[in-house]
């Protein structure tokens, strides 16, 4: 079998493309879902991807939430659906609850778009098995609002429950806590991330191919549930 | 109908990098005395009677504020 991985387009996003090429790339089948509808094809993940969804009016992510495809989500995930939010995605499913704190604006308020050394915190995620513990990994950073902060206390439940996924090697770009660049639900199969591992999927196209750990993390994981 | 106005302002603890570039420009400007600046956001909605205040409440918390990293306020403005 082939995993389906889905990919949600919502009025804005722009890093889609992207992402549905990645999981080609990483042997699973692309399903591309639209923030519309609320049939998830059956997939058996789903990715929310980058970009500014709505405009991010209001707040980054805070009307996608609303979206009837992101309540299909909500409630695939409570089952124990995988799913990846990077960038506006990962800002998506801090304003669902599916992740807990929110992304605020880059300390020094710079838009940041470079290539960032990430270290692998957590491999026992759903998205991250196929990364030696401590690895570090070459992927895109490019946000604005990329500055990850959490209630008091939260921080170090995180810690304290290995939720934290990747934090940023080569100093801390954005002012984010703890220098996190990726956070974890409790059970692993959820996982949000500023930085882009979609656009690290080969050196032709970008600085590296380390972004499809992440991706064939998860084709393993569906593969093995089949 | 009745205007209501939703005040929003990030929380004391949260950095608010907008408000220290304000803070810089007065000082750049020549606005000397200002010792801290907080940017948050205003919103007045127009309602008929039927909008109770649980609802704006609701209102509030559940779509206008992220109470992750934002405080908010609902106030009725006279006509």
């Amino acid at each position: 079998m082939t995993a389906r991985i889905g990919v949600i387009t919502f009025p804005g996003t722009l890093d889609d493309v992207d992402a549905v090429r990645a999981v080609r790339i990483a042997g699973a089948e692309p399903v591309e879902l639209w923030h519309g509808d609320a049939d998830l094809k059956s997939v058996d993940a789903v990715i929310v991807p980058g970009g500014f969804s709505y405009g991010d009016y209001l707040r980054a992510g805070a009307i996608a939430r609303f979206a009837p495809m992101m309540g299909s989500v909500i409630d695939a995930a409570a089952k124990g659906m995988p799913v990846l939010g990077i960038c506006n995605g990962f800002q998506v499913l801090c304003e669902a609850g599916l992740l807990p704190g929110a992304l605020t604006r880059n300390e020094g308020l710079h838009f940041i778009c470079r290539d960032e050394w990430l270290k692998v915190q957590s491999n026992t995620t759903t998205w991250t098995t196929r990364f030696e513990l401590g690895a570090e990994i070459l992927i895109p950073l490019k946000s604005g609002e990329g500055r990850y902060v959490a209630p008091p206390g939260k921080l170090e439940e995180l810690e304290g429950e290995g939720q934290i996924v990747f934090t940023y090697a080569g100093g801390n770009p954005n002012g984010s806590a703890l220098d996190i660049a990726g956070i974890s639900s409790r059970d692993g199969r959820i996982v949000g991330l500023m930085p882009h591992p979609e656009h690290a999927t080969e050196p032709l196209t970008g600085p590296s191919d380390d972004g499809l750990g992440l991706f064939y993390s998860v084709i393993d994981s569906v593969l093995a549930a089949a | 109908m009745a205007r209501v106005v939703v005040d929003v302002m990030p929380k004391a603890e949260i950095l608010d990098p907008q408000g220290q570039a304000i803070v810089g420009a007065l000082g750049r400007l020549g606005f000397s005395g200002i010792a801290d600046v907080r940017q948050g956001k205003r919103f007045e909605l127009e309602v008929d009677d039927t909008v109770d205040d649980v609802t704006l409440e609701r209102i509030a918390e559940e779509l206008l504020t992220n109470t992750v990293i934002e405080n908010f306020n609902v106030s009725r403005v006279a006509e």
